[in-house]
């Protein structure tokens, strides 16, 4: 079959779900799984671009979406003054000397020699964490005192919450680059174990540091790039179109924001698709593949290796900022404790696997199939409990066993999934050409 | 009396949760550092490895309590751990005929069995929570100190106590027996011995007519004695869910590195620098400080250096500090 056909085709069958699952399950959750699908195909295009194009086995992607969340909220909340006023210059007068601590630091490692270099490094390290300490509590305290059951944080910069998704991607960018410049020279595995840690470590700050974004007293009610249900179910225009639509106003009001988001989501996709796949292409795309496939002919070449992959490292962590935003968005909420490792790290990767690693069209497809399969295979497993299950009396204990078990089948079957394609079809379902 | 106080308190709330955690993590890298150098991958399912080798020992522990079968008063689960190695050797031996295998005869490259064994690693983690469920599970009966606090007291005449609980005292014994099994095993048997052959050099004990096979169900047998041991200790310690199983996978990747990756000396090593770092810097020092500055210098604040909840940025940042000056580990491991 030629390759474009059997690409269409695969992509037809991931429409052919999405419009099953519509006309079963009603358009409402079939609009549900197309927009999370949308974000999730842009996370993956993150991965497969570290992964894909660059050999880089980033699995900190959780971090990433994490922080893109945050800058939704930065972006968009309100400010709270009475905090700015507590404790705000105090807090960011506190984080400066942090970081000028650790760029002190950085450079006696560059400039000293010996054992003087270590003893300056021990004294700049261990001074400025007290300093630090010392400067920025009494704000973050004092912040954080500020109001405690509607805010405690110091808000944000009440701008438009579309602009956070470009925000959320320079926020990962700049987390990508320090990661960047301490674990790239890895080798590949210790990389993986020290972006682990750093996606651990970002979501325990987002859990902690309340005067950021209410830690997990989570931020809600965040602004929407489109209108509210309640404002067009009240608006005499819109329920008179839905009327001559033949659709109530509820369902008409919660299609019409979907379709909204679903519409804002694609244009961003499509767009990074665009610019992948023109990067893909490029004399950068093809020397990327080469450094990939041959780190030491590259070299050799004359090409900056680690310069490079540090460059790229930036580029895909962006994109999945920008997914966390927009994800954010979507929920019109942070909650720092629903991020797991396996959700939003794992599951992206077992999407661009899937998908076909080293093909910005594979990890779409893999995006959106997933997570279809991801959302989909809980019911599916309830269903076939219950057909199994339908010899024995009902309150057997192993009858409740089976029905409660059904929850845990979407990690069973995404494991299954990505093995059975790393063994029967490695290069996934849309190979890399 | 003072100084006696403050190294009582240490002893208390530092050294002895430091020690048995230290064991756990020492026990669940040196699993992690056997199959980095015998099958040389790094396996991101053994924590869930270690969930599954416990919740087994959960169910046999819950079945003998039933039949009424304790052990006095040790917890019943040491009992039942022989039973859950076992179905870990199984379930492993399992996976690794049904998966890895294919890979290695293929000499697919370390970095494609990494990606494989998340695979796994999902679907040991459903097949966890079909087992057992996702909740908090108290496993530990029997005696629940050897020494409590107020004995300590009472019995010294200090106002500071010290508590050790008896899952602290059987983790380190039963941590101690493992590793002096394991050495003993490594060094002095015929299959130990050509395992660390073929860790060393895969070519030149093939050679030598060292059956890769066999070194390679031996070494699966092996990690999953040490990674269910691993976890019943860990389990009994504090309490059994297999959410926390799996993100103890980074404390004890970190431990196995610092120590170098391949070294199950340096395995042990690193599980007690990482454990003893997590517990001091975030431990209150408010405490100790008390007993040993003179009144005027006695600290306000908690001196805690950092909340219990950076411990993982504790031992990030232990590896990344090893790494960047001694990127083979503190025990000259493996780099590939």
């Amino acid at each position: 079959m030629n390759p474009a056909v059997k690409d269409t085709a695969l992509f037809g069958v991931v429409a052919v779900l999405l419009i099953g699952t519509g006309i079963v399950q009603g358009w409402n959750s079939a609009l549900l799984i197309l927009n999370m699908g949308l974000i999730s195909a842009i996370m993956a295009l993150g991965v497969n671009l570290q992964w894909g194009f660059a050999g880089l086995f980033n699995i900190g992607v959780m971090g990433f979406v994490a922080l893109g969340g945050l800058a939704a909220v930065l972006v968009s909340s309100e400010p709270v003054p009475e905090a700015w006023q507590a404790g705000g210059l105090r807090i960011f007068a506190g984080l400066a000397l942090g970081a000028a601590t650790v760029v002190a630091a950085v450079f006696a490692q560059k400039r000293l020699e010996g054992r003087t270099k270590t003893i300056v490094t021990l004294v700049i390290l261990v001074g400025g964490f007290f300093l630090y300490r010392a400067v920025f509590d009494p704000g973050k305290e004092a912040v954080e005192a500020v109001n405690p059951a509607v805010s405690g944080n110091l808000g944000g910069l009440n701008l438009p919450i579309l602009l956070s998704w470009p925000v959320g991607g320079l926020l990962a960018a700049g987390a990508a680059w320090i990661i960047g410049k301490t674990a790239l020279g890895l080798r590949s595995d210790y990389l993986a174990i020290a972006t682990l840690g750093i996606a651990e470590i970002i979501i325990a700050v987002l859990k902690n540091e309340d005067w950021l974004a209410r830690g997990v007293k989570n931020v809600i009610g965040l602004d929407r790039p489109v209108p509210f249900e309640i404002d067009l179910q009240q608006d005499p225009g819109f329920v008179e179109r839905a009327a001559s639509l033949g659709l109530d106003p509820v369902t008409a009001s919660t299609l019409y924001t979907k379709m909204g988001y679903a519409i804002l989501f694609t244009i961003v996709l499509l767009i990074l698709l665009w610019l992948a796949q023109k990067a893909l292409n490029s004399p950068w795309g093809r020397m990327m593949r080469a450094i990939r496939d041959n780190e030491t002919a590259a070299e050799a070449m004359g090409k900056d290796v680690t310069a490079r992959h540090l460059q790229i490292f930036i580029l895909g962590s962006a994109i999945c900022g920008i997914a966390g935003a927009m994800m954010t968005t979507l929920d019109g909420q942070l909650t720092p404790g629903t991020y797991q490792p396996l959700r939003f790290t794992f599951l992206i990767w077992v999407m661009v696997i899937v998908g076909g690693s080293g093909n910005n069209f594979g990890a779409v497809l893999g995006g959106m199939l997933i997570w279809w399969l991801w959302v989909q295979v809980e019911p599916m497993g309830l269903g076939l409990m219950n057909i199994l299950s339908s010899g024995l009396e009902d309150g057997s204990p192993l009858k409740e066993r089976m029905i409660e078990s059904a929850a845990h089948m979407r990690l069973l079957t995404m494991g299954l999934v990505l093995l059975l394609v790393l063994r029967f079809s490695p290069r996934g379902l849309i190979p890399e050409r | 009396m003072d100084f006696l106080n403050a190294l009582v308190a240490f002893a208390n709330f530092v050294f002895v949760p430091g020690l048995a955690y230290g064991a756990q993590l020492a026990i669940g890298a040196l699993g992690v550092t056997m199959i980095y150098g015998i099958l040389r991958f790094s396996n991101f399912a053994h924590g869930d490895t270690m969930a599954f080798g416990t919740a087994i020992t959960i169910l046999f522990t819950t079945a003998f309590i039933g039949m009424g079968i304790t052990f006095g008063p040790l917890p019943t689960a040491l009992l039942a751990l022989p039973f859950g190695i076992g179905a870990t050797i199984l379930l492993l031996l399992g996976t690794d005929w049904a998966v890895y295998k294919f890979y290695r005869e293929q000499k697919a490259s370390p970095v494609i069995l990494v990606i494989v064994s998340m695979g796994v690693m999902f679907v040991m983690n459903g097949i966890v929570r079909f087992i057992i469920g996702v909740r908090d599970i108290n496993f530990a009966d029997g005696e629940r100190f050897i020494v409590t606090a107020r004995g300590f007291r009472d019995f010294t005449g200090l106002d500071e106590g010290l508590a050790i609980k008896t899952t602290q005292a059987i983790t380190v014994v039963v941590a101690f027996i493992v590793m002096a099994l394991l050495f003993w095993f490594l060094n002095k048997t015929r299959t130990g011995k050509s395992m660390r052959a073929f860790s060393d050099n895969e070519d030149l004990a093939l050679l030598s007519g060292i059956n890769p096979d066999w070194v390679v169900k031996v070494t699966w047998m092996i990690v999953a004695a040490l990674a269910t041991t691993a976890g019943v200790l860990y389990g009994l310690d504090k309490s059994f869910k297999a959410f926390t199983y799996f993100q103890l996978l980074l404390p004890i990747f970190a431990a196995a590195i610092v120590g170098g990756l391949g070294s199950p000396l340096g395995a042990i090593a690193g599980g007690f620098v990482i454990a003893f770092s997590e517990v001091t810097i975030t431990y209150a020092w408010k405490k100790v400080l008390t007993y040993l500055l003179p009144e005027s210098l006695a600290p306000d604040g908690l001196v805690q250096l950092l909340s219990t909840d950076y411990k993982f940025a504790v031992s990030f940042a232990i590896l990344i500090i090893v790494l960047l000056f001694k990127p083979t580990g503190l025990f000259k491991g493996k780099s590939v």
